[in-house]
């Protein structure tokens, strides 16, 4: 059985989950959470509470989704 | 390979906004739009100027949805990978798939359904403007609230399987996270403000459809960067098993 040609899926051994150091992971952490914070303040909140750029235009642009993901609009 | 994990799960979760994109235009546009026929009935009636339009209605259902839900979507998919790589390995024997699908419902509750229980998503109309500052404040607070809570909850459980059992465990973390979140609902405001008239369905149809919108978005995040990670952890596996090229 072991002698078959072509290796059996099942016959794979299955890994042990392996962690990923969390020393690799805080920089990425980082960076995603800067990138995500930067997303979804302009999708979810630029010119209703607080504005960085002038007029209406982010606001009103984002306007449908920020309604429909639930963030507060207006 | 972390770079590998955040790349794949900032395009996971563009796909997922992709698919959440029907939602939102299936079931949740025709709500806005009753919506917004109510607000502008209301303003024609009080005889209010009508507002000038800095952006039409077809670039706001089109390109700003569109650019909202990709926004959002590859956002939630980078951070989705980190918590991924925090928990993968660090939660008992789950493997890849597994893991992905406890990290995409934890987030789901965390960031969706804790804050939706207490302050649900709006359509227009609905909300006075004066209260927009403490509307976001409280709206953040809460899903600051939930992701705490479910990470506590999350970790909690982890602890306590060893002794109590993994169902036991389970129900205790459940029952904690319940009480925590049900004190916090009692003791934050509401500062909701439906308009006088407005219809109910609409506000019920378009709170339904906003949360549909949010658990397309989530499950397809979670099944989509589980089955790929699973493939490429097992594609590692195998060339790490056999480095010798095949055929030779």
């Amino acid at each position: 059985m072991a002698q078959s040609a072509i290796p059996a899926q099942q016959a794979e051994p299955r890994p042990a989950p392996m962690r990923v150091p969390v020393r690799d992971v805080l920089p990425w952490a980082v960076f995603a959470v800067a990138l995500a914070a930067v997303l979804i303040y302009l999708v979810g909140a630029e010119q209703g509470a607080t504005s960085l750029f002038g007029g209406t235009w982010v606001h009103e642009f984002t306007h449908d989704g920020r309604h429909l993901l639930g963030f507060p609009c207006h | 390979m972390m770079r590998s994990l955040l790349v794949r799960g900032m395009l996971a979760g563009l796909a997922a906004a992709a698919i959440a994109l029907l939602i939102a235009w299936l079931y949740g546009e025709p709500q806005v739009g009753h919506a917004i026929a109510f607000e502008e009935a209301k303003a024609h009636t009080a005889h209010e100027g009508h507002e000038a339009e800095v952006v039409g209605r077809t670039m706001q259902r089109t390109g700003g949805l569109i650019t909202a839900m990709a926004f959002y979507g590859v956002a939630l998919g980078g951070l989705f990978s980190i918590a991924f790589a925090f928990a993968h390995g660090r939660l008992g024997a789950l493997g890849a798939r597994a893991t992905a699908g406890v990290v995409a419902l934890a987030g789901f509750v965390a960031v969706e359904l804790v804050p939706f229980l207490k302050y649900p998503a709006t359509p227009p109309a609905v909300g006075d403007p004066e209260t927009i500052g403490s509307r976001t404040a409280l709206y953040f607070g809460m899903v600051l609230l939930g992701v705490l809570a479910t990470t506590a909850a999350v970790i909690a459980r982890h602890r306590l399987a060893p002794g109590l059992g993994g169902w036991n465990a389970t129900i205790v973390t459940a029952v904690g996270f319940a009480v925590v979140i049900a004190v916090f609902y009692r003791i934050t405001p509401k500062p909701d403000a439906v308009a006088d008239g407005f219809p109910a369905t609409v506000l019920w149809d378009f709170r339904v459809a906003s949360f549909g919108v949010q658990l397309v978005l989530w499950a397809t995040l979670g099944l989509l960067f589980g089955y790929l990670t699973e493939r490429a952890f097992q594609r590692n596996a195998r060339s790490a098993a056999e480095p010798v090229p095949a055929g030779a």
